[in-house]
């Protein structure tokens, strides 16, 4: 007897989800329950992480974060106006810091305004304006070509119609152009954030005190304590997502409302 | 040189353009064309693709920078680099072949925005002249609905009201039927008709010759950036003289090749 085309898909599928099952259910029985527990989700431990991990670290990362974002989002409005610039040497220097620090590990960036750039130029920052000035700078680059994108994405008819109707280029810019272009880069930009809440992590490389740890480094600090396994990195791992998970359905909020806005 | 502040007092300005030329690169596209459109005529521009009428019109309102030669609209000289050429468009309305209405913004809203935050009438007046035109073309009932929920004929006339809530002294069409639906085109081009009959000074790029040859006080054929042959639409349609513009206009009213001639 001859199985139809739509009955052999259906099978196939149940043969997937039946796999996806069998094999969940595998790793329950085979995982050593009490040593996981033990090492990974240990109750004393996690209890030891708190109140610090809320007061001082997850409250560091967002200060990181947002500090780098105003300086990242400020830069890169500048580099982006000036990539789509009709004057070249504004272009050719958009380009290159664009490409530079697009280009250059976080890492490294990390180290050079860490210790290069004092060492070179005989200066000592602010440990906070460090941190603004190396996670800003990195984000700027790529917040750049996300606002560019979204610029370039609003079709010329409508520069062109706001001119035609006696707007002037900054009005035109201002009142036509950039909010079509917000609608655009908001998730791009949401997307920007979450990778910045990320590369925060990268701040112990500046040799931070206690008081100005951030999660990484203070789940990472907590590996120390006796017995601890690896829970304190799953606790900091879990505050991680306490930011990044809001602001991924905040950026689809966003996306929804504009939506709806325009097809009321 | 305030060119706002006469808006109100001549309704309709003259057109005058003068050996204008325009390449893009090693391109010309106008090769020194000379035109005149009088008060409250509506002159068409007709001619193939690539013939450069879009150009010429676009031309007018400085979109495009011409090269050289000169255009006067209403004795203002537009082609002069002292131009106050923000204020001088103000009076100058333009309907593209793409609509192009703002998507982020209400009917009612794109017809005040620049009423707004250009001529610095205030909202309720704004929204007075809005609404009129809206009422013109037809769209009263559409204002408060976003772009994405009408028609593209309905867009079109917004486009139009929009245009005319400046109050305009002179109206440029790029091609505003050419991306219509069919059964659309006649809504957009009754109101242009309306407009023309009100005395409105209209310079039009169409392919629609029904239009050109009922509504256009002059057709002007163009045809490789050059004019090639202009006068009454019964003379240029009717009575062509030039090989070209008969070749143009036997392939455009008989596109298939078969059937009768046009009388």
């Amino acid at each position: 007897m001859a199985i139809s085309l739509r009955k052999k898909q259906q099978y196939s599928r149940w043969v997937q989800y039946a796999l996806l099952i069998v094999l969940a259910l595998v790793l329950i029985v085979v995982a050593d329950w009490p040593t996981l527990i033990q090492q990974v989700f240990n109750p004393t431990i996690i209890a030891d992480q708190f109140p610090e991990v809320l007061t001082v670290a997850l409250k560091n990362t967002i200060i990181y974060t947002l500090l780098g974002f105003a300086l990242g989002l400020t830069l890169g409005i500048l580099l982006a106006l000036m990539k789509i610039s009709s004057v070249a040497p504004y272009r050719w220097l958009s380009t290159l810091y664009i490409e530079l620090f697009r280009g250059l590990p976080a890492l490294v960036v990390f180290l050079a305004f860490g210790y290069g750039i004092p060492l070179a130029f005989q200066v000592r920052f602010n440990s906070y304006v460090t941190v603004m000035l190396a996670l800003g700078m990195v984000s700027a680059a790529y917040i750049a070509e996300v606002l560019r994108a979204g610029l370039q994405a609003v079709p010329k008819g409508q520069y062109e119609a706001a001119r035609t109707l006696g707007m002037s280029h900054t009005r035109a810019m201002v009142t036509i152009i950039i909010p079509q272009a917000f609608r655009i880069v908001l998730p791009p930009l949401t997307n920007e954030v979450i990778l910045l809440t990320k590369d925060s992590s990268l701040v112990y490389l500046l040799g931070m005190t206690v008081s100005q740890y951030e999660l990484a480094k203070f789940g990472r600090e907590g590996l120390s304590a006796a017995e601890a396994g690896l829970t304190p990195l799953v606790v900091a791992g879990f505050c991680y997502l306490i930011i990044t998970i809001p602001l991924g359905l905040l950026a689809r909020y966003f996306e929804n409302k504009t939506k709806a806005r325009s097809r009321k | 040189m305030s060119v706002a502040a006469e808006s109100t007092a001549p309704a309709h300005a003259s057109v005058t353009i003068t050996n204008l030329h325009k390449s893009y690169g090693s391109v010309e596209v106008l090769k020194g064309i000379n035109m005149t459109v009088e008060p409250g005529q509506v002159v068409c521009l007709i001619g193939p693709s690539g013939s450069g009428k879009s150009t010429l019109l676009r031309c007018v309102n400085m979109l495009e920078t011409p090269n050289q030669g000169h255009i006067q609209v209403a004795n203002h000289e537009v082609t002069d680099p002292d131009v106050d050429i923000n204020a001088l468009r103000q009076t100058i309305g333009m309907v593209f072949q793409q609509f192009n209405l703002f998507p982020h913004l209400s009917v009612l809203e794109n017809c005040t925005v620049a009423q707004i935050k250009v001529l610095k009438r205030d909202k309720a007046q704004a929204r007075d002249v809005a609404l009129k035109n809206l009422a013109k073309v037809g769209l009263a009932d559409k204002a408060d609905r976003f772009p994405d929920q009408l028609s593209g004929g309905q867009q079109q006339r917004v486009a139009i009201a929009r245009a005319l809530s400046m109050d305009p002294q002179l109206m440029l069409f790029d091609e505003p039927t050419s991306a219509l639906d069919p059964e659309t085109v006649g809504d957009v081009l009754a109101i242009m008709r309306e407009l023309a009959d009100e005395g409105m000074t209209m310079l039009v790029v169409t392919h629609e010759m029904a239009f050109a040859r009922d509504v256009a006080d002059r057709v002007v054929f163009m045809d490789g950036g050059v004019v090639v042959e202009e006068g009454t639409s019964d003379q240029v349609i009717g009575n062509p003289q030039q090989p070209r513009t008969q070749d143009f206009l036997s392939r455009v009213l008989n596109p298939t090749g078969v059937g009768l001639e046009e009388s």
